[in-house]
């Protein structure tokens, strides 16, 4: 479980870092390809650091807002929903967070989950009506537990950064193809034998340009995957109790109702992928990871095989349901 | 002068490790005693919770009065064994997470009382709470443990043994609790 952590962990900085050399590459190529020389690479090298650093900081500050708002969330107390409120209370002790995230609900009947904010002290979950229905209290648990676990990893931070970066490369390679298709690469002249090393950059730049886009997509939804297993994990951490969420997913995945605020920019945000696949063909470009295969993750973890997800009769949205976390280990 | 250097930057290097282990050292004693509080804001609030709840439900079960007590007393036991240090409070928070539940099994027989507001919002919130201590008393033994750790394991334990830093208690798990493997089936 720990270890489990801690690999997704440098799994997912390593793309990070395989991100900000794409961009670095692209920036070189094209700058060496249009300015000319080594020194029109660094150049366009840093234009492309200033603007990424801006573009981060306003997601950085304004995303968790504008995440919120376009979801129609709604913003609840202690009184609006006493269990959801005591739910994400509980897990914000077990981990050990000095303040409960705010807690959102939205009016759908889909049942999902998803959080959002910079840090754990400015941090939100929210879920779907549909979901506290047909979740109960150990289930809910464990989506909450999920939810804050990505507050605690700093995801939402992280996504940010890597969505920040695919965008920066989609845009320069879009522009940069446009560019030269208009024959911008016929009116630089350059002189000698600095021309030959300009039409190899030329070239380079072109074949990046093509590849980075896709390439940068693979990259963020690999690293968006990878950060829900994390989050799976760092979420049994807490409740100690794999079946809860393993539970959970089942039932959310069962549920043939769409989420009708989903769009593509915040889909890689929900504990499962609220756009509903019509094949269920796993691809490169998936934001999230199969749900059997993170229900059979899960299972491992509590040395339970499939019969354990049936092993509940505690109907939906029982307020009595025991849900006492096992034994810590000391 | 170079050997005045190399003496001096050496020096330098060994105080910033020093200060760094005896800081650490702290940060993990501080998280230790916060979330020992932690556990104390929870107990605390149940303390509170159970005298409402047992006067919620005292009309409708004249014939528990033993469950009743049970809880009444198991209560102010666990007040009282407060300032006994760990141990002994939670055997006594145990025990009285036990007369609990048998009183939620008992409630659970009383259709009038399943469906009152009042004893359903109490129940949520004493339900709660319970789950709180544990996860609060999860969050506390894990923090204990680092301390520990930390304390006895070269090198740190060296700058523990000067600056007189003492390994703490952990707050064990009930009995009957440490019989239940690590997955929950209900």
């Amino acid at each position: 479980m720990y270890e489990q952590i801690s690999r997704n962990r440098r799994a997912s900085w390593l793309l990070a870092g395989l991100m900000v050399a794409i961009l670095a590459a692209l920036g070189y190529a094209i700058g060496a390809a249009t300015i000319g020389g080594h020194s029109g690479g660094i150049g366009l090298l840093g234009v492309f650091g200033v603007v990424a650093i801006a573009w981060s900081l306003i997601g950085y500050y304004a995303g968790d807002k504008m995440v919120l708002a376009v979801s129609g969330a709604r913003r609840v107390t202690h009184d609006d929903e006493p269990m959801l409120f005591n739910i994400v209370e509980e897990m914000t002790i077990a981990a050990g967070l000095s303040q409960p995230p705010a807690v959102y609900v939205l009016e759908e009947a889909a049942p999902n989950a998803f959080a959002t904010g910079r840090d754990p002290r400015h941090a939100a979950v929210a879920v779907t009506r549909g979901l506290m229905e047909r979740l109960n209290r150990e289930e809910l648990q464990g989506v909450i537990a999920h939810e804050l676990s990505h507050i605690r990893n700093y995801d939402i931070r992280f996504e940010t950064l890597v969505g920040v970066l695919v965008g920066m490369i989609a845009l320069v390679a879009d522009f940069f193809l446009r560019w030269s298709f208009w024959g911008g690469m016929g009116r630089r002249r350059g002189g000698g034998s600095g021309d030959q090393a300009g039409s190899i950059f030329a070239i380079v730049a072109l074949v990046l340009a093509i590849v980075a886009p896709l390439a940068a997509y693979a990259v963020q939804f690999a690293v968006s995957r990878r950060r829900e297993y994390l989050a799976d994990a760092s979420a049994v951490e807490l409740t100690r109790n794999p079946l809860g969420l393993a539970r959970a997913l089942r039932r959310i995945s069962a549920d043939p109702t769409p989420l009708r605020h989903a769009n593509r920019a915040t889909a890689h945000l929900y504990i499962a992928n609220p756009l509903k696949k019509t094949k269920p063909v796993t691809s490169v470009f998936d934001t999230h990871p199969p749900i059997a295969q993170r229900i059979a993750v899960l299972l491992e973890m509590a040395h339970a095989g499939p019969e354990a997800l049936d092993a509940t009769a505690a109907p939906a949205g029982d307020a009595t349901g025991q849900s006492m976390p096992a034994t810590p280990s000391p | 002068m170079l050997a005045v250097i190399v003496i001096l930057v050496i020096l330098v290097v060994l105080v910033a490790i020093l200060a760094g282990m005896y800081n650490s050292l702290v940060g993990r004693r501080n998280r230790v005693d916060n979330s020992w509080s932690q556990i104390e804001v929870q107990l605390k609030r149940r303390h509170d919770l159970i005298p409402n709840l047992v006067e919620a439900v005292k009309d409708y079960m004249s014939y528990e009065q033993d469950t009743l007590t049970s809880v009444t007393q198991a209560r102010a036991a666990a007040i009282d064994a407060g300032n006994r240090g760990p141990e002994a409070q939670a055997q006594a928070e145990n025990m009285l997470s036990d007369t609990l539940k048998s009183l939620f099994a008992v409630v659970e027989n009383y259709p009038d009382l399943k469906a009152n507001q009042n004893v359903m919002s109490l129940q949520e919130e004493l339900t709660s709470t319970e789950n709180k201590i544990a996860f609060a008393r999860q969050f506390y033994n894990d923090s204990v443990l680092t301390y520990n750790n930390k304390i006895q394991m070269f090198p740190s334990n060296l700058i523990a043994g000067m600056f007189n830093f003492t390994t703490r208690q952990f707050f064990e798990a009930p009995e009957g609790d440490r019989a239940v493997p690590t997955v929950d089936l209900r």
